[in-house]
């Protein structure tokens, strides 16, 4: 059996929102991948908590409600502090261009904004997955 | 230190670590499962099935609610399938289960098929036994949505709750042979729906034929899972499903039958690779299939002639 790549597909914080999540999940599985989705309006405690005991290797936040400059940096923070520190952390949603190097800085590998392809994104993992 | 020592004092990413290496068959799996194996057979097994739409993820998170009201700890494994076609797979159960996350007495770990078509994924049983060896009390096994022959849960688990719906109408008849026999306790979900007497009725109906045949007559609880009602009720049945179990020696059958079945499947899958790997060494596999294909050779005396050459 080889490796399956994993994918936790979180939505932090209040917005009620998930089309987004639902069709990159769907693409994502399409791609061969197992996607854990967790549903709406998620803690970054529960996010962090749900990648460990699912032991992904990537973690793919979909946020449109602009809290992702405080909610992304914080679940960064929670699952390096669980020692997962190989898991790629990539952040979707309607994000300002100005915010992205801020959440790079802050240990999100990636952003995608709307009208990227889910091509895109699962060239964007297979290529960086560890 | 290894991942097996670090389950062993308590480590959940050494659990979650585990589970990986088992499912992906990385290299240090059987060594790990070596380290576990003398620390397994503690926790009660319960298995949870029943068709699509049941409710079983709604079930179980209340069902871990109520054991760890009552104390206990409690593993889950949730399975979903995988799809066919790509290898992927969404596992979307932990959805009904979003407030256990951060209760540090349960573990959640989703699984999918990949494969298996028993209702179980290809490494359900070490994963268990992973789960059992960390400690927890209680394994919960959420199987994917079953028909009629996905029953590989019974060889599995202690015991198994069936979990039906009303509506499904006549789809009972067509599911009676299947999931239906092997239900130590039923529980009827959405009790509140229209239908639910008609169920409860067949449901009693059957079981009334099977009555000379078992010592156990396996109890039926309406729940509304969505709302936590009949909840209690359901793990009083569960309880005394498992005392009776135990006092009538069913409960170790089961695990000596488990055993068993778990060290012939072990060995098949080692004398199998043996017998492939001597087969390539052997080298002229491919004429024969070419003159099986022909019909020149029949597979039957293939087959007898290759065991006595390699299993010499």
């Amino acid at each position: 059996m080889e490796k399956r790549v994993r994918v936790l597909v979180a939505k932090p914080g209040l917005d009620g929102h998930d089309r987004g999540a639902k069709v990159v999940a769907r693409a994502l599985r399409d791609a061969g991948f197992e996607v854990i989705y967790t549903g709406l309006r998620q803690t970054p405690e529960q996010i962090a908590e749900a990648a460990l005991q699912e032991d992904v290797n990537v973690i793919a936040l979909s946020l449109l409600s602009g809290a992702h400059n405080h909610l992304f940096p914080r679940i960064v923070e929670l699952i390096r502090e669980k020692g997962m520190t190989d898991v790629l952390i990539i952040g979707g949603g309607v994000i300002p261009d100005a915010d992205i190097p801020v959440l790079k800085a802050a240990g999100i590998s990636e952003v995608f904004t709307p009208g990227t392809s889910t091509t895109t994104i699962i060239d964007y993992i297979k290529e960086n997955v560890k | 230190m290894n991942i097996a020592d670090e389950l062993l004092k308590g480590s959940r990413l050494a659990l979650s670590r585990a589970i990986t290496a088992v499912e992906n068959e990385y290299d240090d799996a059987v060594s790990i499962m070596q380290t576990l194996y003398s620390h397994t057979g503690n926790a009660h097994i319960i298995g949870i099935t029943g068709p699509p739409g049941a409710g079983k993820s709604t079930l179980t998170d209340k069902l871990a609610k109520e054991y760890r009201r009552q104390g206990k700890t409690v593993g889950i494994i949730a399975i979903d399938p995988t799809s066919p076609f790509s290898g992927g797979a969404i596992l979307g159960d932990r959805i009904r289960m979003n407030e256990l996350t951060l209760d540090q007495g349960v573990f959640i770990r989703s699984m999918g098929t990949r494969g298996s078509l028993g209702g179980l994924s290809r490494k359900t049983s070490e994963a268990i036994k992973i789960l059992d060896a960390f400690g927890f009390d209680v394994v919960l096994v959420e199987t994917v949505g079953v028909g009629q022959s996905e029953v590989d849960i019974v060889k599995t688990a202690d015991t198994t709750l069936v979990v039906l719906v009303p509506g499904l109408g006549d789809d009972i008849q067509a599911i009676k042979a299947g999931i239906l026999e092997i239900g130590d306790v039923f529980a009827i979900n959405k009790a509140d729906h229209e239908g639910v007497d008609r169920l409860h009725t067949e449901l009693e109906m059957m079981l009334d034929l099977n009555q000379d045949k078992i010592e156990w007559r396996p109890p039926i609880q309406r729940v509304i899972a969505n709302r936590g009602e009949g909840i209690n009720e359901l793990a009083e049945a569960i309880e005394k499903q498992i005392v009776h179990s135990k006092e009538s020696g069913q409960f170790v059958n089961r695990r000596t039958n488990r055993t068993k079945s778990e060290l012939l499947a072990m060995l098949d899958e080692q004398v199998g690779r043996y017998v492939r790997k001597q087969l390539s060494d052997y080298g002229k596999f491919d004429e024969l299939v070419i003159s099986v294909e022909k019909r020149e050779k029949n597979p039957y005396a293939v087959v007898g002639d290759i065991m006595t050459t390699i299993l010499r």
